[in-house]
């Protein structure tokens, strides 16, 4: 009884956080769980009524879905380009040089953090109204890139501030130009916030509801087009192709964190590690 | 030559971005002020700038209820996703161990599958007869033939979910890179594990916290996804209100007044919390310990 008491109270902490997870993960696995079950009409009830493989089949066999989820893809892909491109520039910028205006740049990045999503897409939606400019897909990248640019100066730039500059240094001094030295050197040792960042910013973008609510016009995201027919129902497709969405998110994540550990384990045979194995020899 | 172009060099750089963010984050946000101010309908041919001040008073007297209970519902949402966070934002940056990196995975996790078929999933999970409510209504925490959806606690909850990581996150970054040896030589000291936390833990993660409440509680008042589909009619906030104005009834003067008066709301909010926070136990016991 003591002993079992102990390990409980030992491992409260970790137990909590087990509990916590759970819960986290939840609706992921409510999603993933109603992608398998038979329906009458081939919309969700979310009323468990047998097992079936039928929609995983068709996994692409409602064109409407199709069609949201490639306008959604396309529109986060050029976003993530252009917001992912400025931003590490921005980035750049702020980490690298001491200019004036510094103060107002990084408050002209913090402020769309720190405003609801709704204000966002109001202010958006009021400035496209006066000027009389037509909504749907340009006006959706506009708004992509303008909440996903804070998203990205923030994650490069953790990254910029503890850089070690002498490596530019060395390729300036043996004769690199600024831009030779950027692309050889600069870049691929940024790479990783850089793709982090580019992730961060294409989440963003294809989870974007509300923003993207007020400024679509009649051209419809993945999101939009769920709540569309959430009233009507909702194909059992759109289960199927966000456990699709996440089982690819995963993978993707995993096969970034193996690279890194081997990059990691190449690392550790640097010179500078070799007094450590004299030692232990 | 070189002098010059370093002068100019951090404005390319930032030019193309400072550019994004003025032309569609700070001019849209005179334009919504300018929108409160005209009047008009779209029936009428359009809205014309005419000082509409009264825009303001109505946009006020109209819906206080709903900008009450948002601010109700998100600060309720707040204290709950901290109480949520900030154990398991522990148990990951110093207990996890070689579990640390799949816990974070975890919080994370929900990011990769879209926000509103999460909810639609929570509406599954709280809907009437749904094996959480036997649960709950076992436990006595629901009457039994009482209801989750289409309540206050269901929108709370929706919101508590859906904000979470924000919550988690800086909360993780704050205590992760603090110095463990500090709560070791407060132990050394003859301090409880108690009294370690509470001068030691607690002030070094002080700007996580701030941080965390931060980013869940501005989302949180101007959500309306959750009031939509968790709520009932009773549990409308405003920005399903401001959604509707903009969206369905097209009346853009008021539903900008609205949001401008919304986002003022939550900028004093902010700054009072932000007062607390800066002057208050937290940071002063830090102060103090630092001078000793």
């Amino acid at each position: 009884m003591t002993a079992a008491w102990r390990w409980l109270r030992h491992n409260a902490l970790m137990i909590y956080a087990g509990l916590a997870v759970a819960y986290m993960l939840a609706p992921i696995a409510v999603i993933a769980l109603f992608s398998f079950d038979q329906t009458t009409r081939g919309k969700l009830d979310y009323d468990w009524s047998g097992f079936t493989l039928e929609y995983w089949r068709d996994a692409f066999g409602e064109p409407a879905v199709n069609e949201a989820l490639l306008t959604s893809l396309q529109l986060a892909a050029v976003s993530t380009v252009v917001s992912t491109a400025i931003g590490t520039m921005m980035a750049l910028a702020l980490v690298r040089h001491r200019f004036r205006g510094r103060a107002v740049s990084n408050l002209l990045i913090v402020l769309p953090m720190a405003t609801p999503e709704i204000v966002i897409g109001a202010a958006l939606l009021s400035m496209f109204l006066i000027y009389g400019i037509a909504l749907g897909f340009t006006t959706l990248f506009i708004a992509h890139v303008m909440f996903s640019i804070s998203f990205v100066v923030i994650v490069v730039r953790s990254r910029l501030i503890g850089f070690d500059r002498s490596l530019e240094e060395a390729a300036a001094d043996l004769g690199a130009r600024p831009l030779t030295a950027f692309r050889t050197i600069t870049l691929p040792l940024i790479a990783p916030a850089v793709v982090a960042a580019a992730l961060l910013a294409f989440a963003l973008s294809i989870d974007d509801f509300v923003i993207s609510n007020f400024n679509s016009g009649t051209t419809e995201t993945f999101p939009l087009y769920i709540f569309g027919v959430s009233l009507r129902g909702i194909p059992v497709q759109v289960n199927v192709l966000a456990t699709l969405l996440f089982a690819a998110a995963v993978a993707g994540i995993a096969a970034v964190l193996l690279q890194q550990r081997r990059g990691e384990m190449i690392a550790a045979v640097r010179p500078e590690r070799e007094p450590a194995l004299y030692q232990e020899a | 030559m070189g002098g010059w172009r370093r002068r100019i060099a951090p404005y390319g750089l930032l030019g193309p971005g400072a550019i994004w963010l003025a032309l569609f984050f700070v001019v849209p946000m005179y334009f919504m002020g300018e929108m409160a101010l005209r009047s008009g309908s779209l029936e009428s041919g359009g809205f014309a700038m005419t000082w509409q001040w009264s825009n303001f008073a109505d946009a006020v007297t109209g819906y206080e209820t709903q900008v009450l209970r948002s601010f109700l519902y998100a600060g309720a949402a707040t204290v709950l996703a901290l109480a949520i966070a900030y154990p398991l934002a522990y148990a990951i940056a110093l207990r996890a161990g070689r579990w640390k990196l799949l816990l974070l995975f975890a919080v994370v996790a929900p990011f990769f599958t879209t926000y509103l078929i999460r909810t639609i999933a929570w509406k599954t999970i709280l809907a009437d007869s749904s094996p959480a409510v036997d649960i709950l209504q076992f436990l006595q925490v629901v009457p039994p033939d009482g209801r989750v959806l289409a309540t206050g606690g269901a929108v709370v909850a929706g919101l508590t979910y859906n904000f979470l990581p924000f919550m988690i996150l800086p909360i993780y970054a704050s205590l992760e890179r603090m110095d463990v040896r500090l709560i070791e030589a407060a132990k050394d000291l003859y301090a409880s594990s108690a009294k370690a936390f509470w001068r030691v833990t607690l002030p070094i993660s002080a700007p996580g916290v701030v941080a965390g409440v931060l980013l869940t509680f501005i989302p949180a008042v101007g959500d309306y996804v959750n009031a939509l589909l968790l709520g009932g009619a009773g549990q409308a906030m405003v920005g399903n209100v401001i959604q509707s104005l903009y969206l369905q009834q097209r009346d853009y003067p008021e539903a900008a007044a609205l949001s401008f008066l919304m986002m003022a709301a939550i900028l004093v909010v902010v700054v009072v919390y932000l007062r607390l926070a800066g002057t208050g136990a937290f940071m002063g016991d830090e102060d103090e310990e630092a001078r000793a």
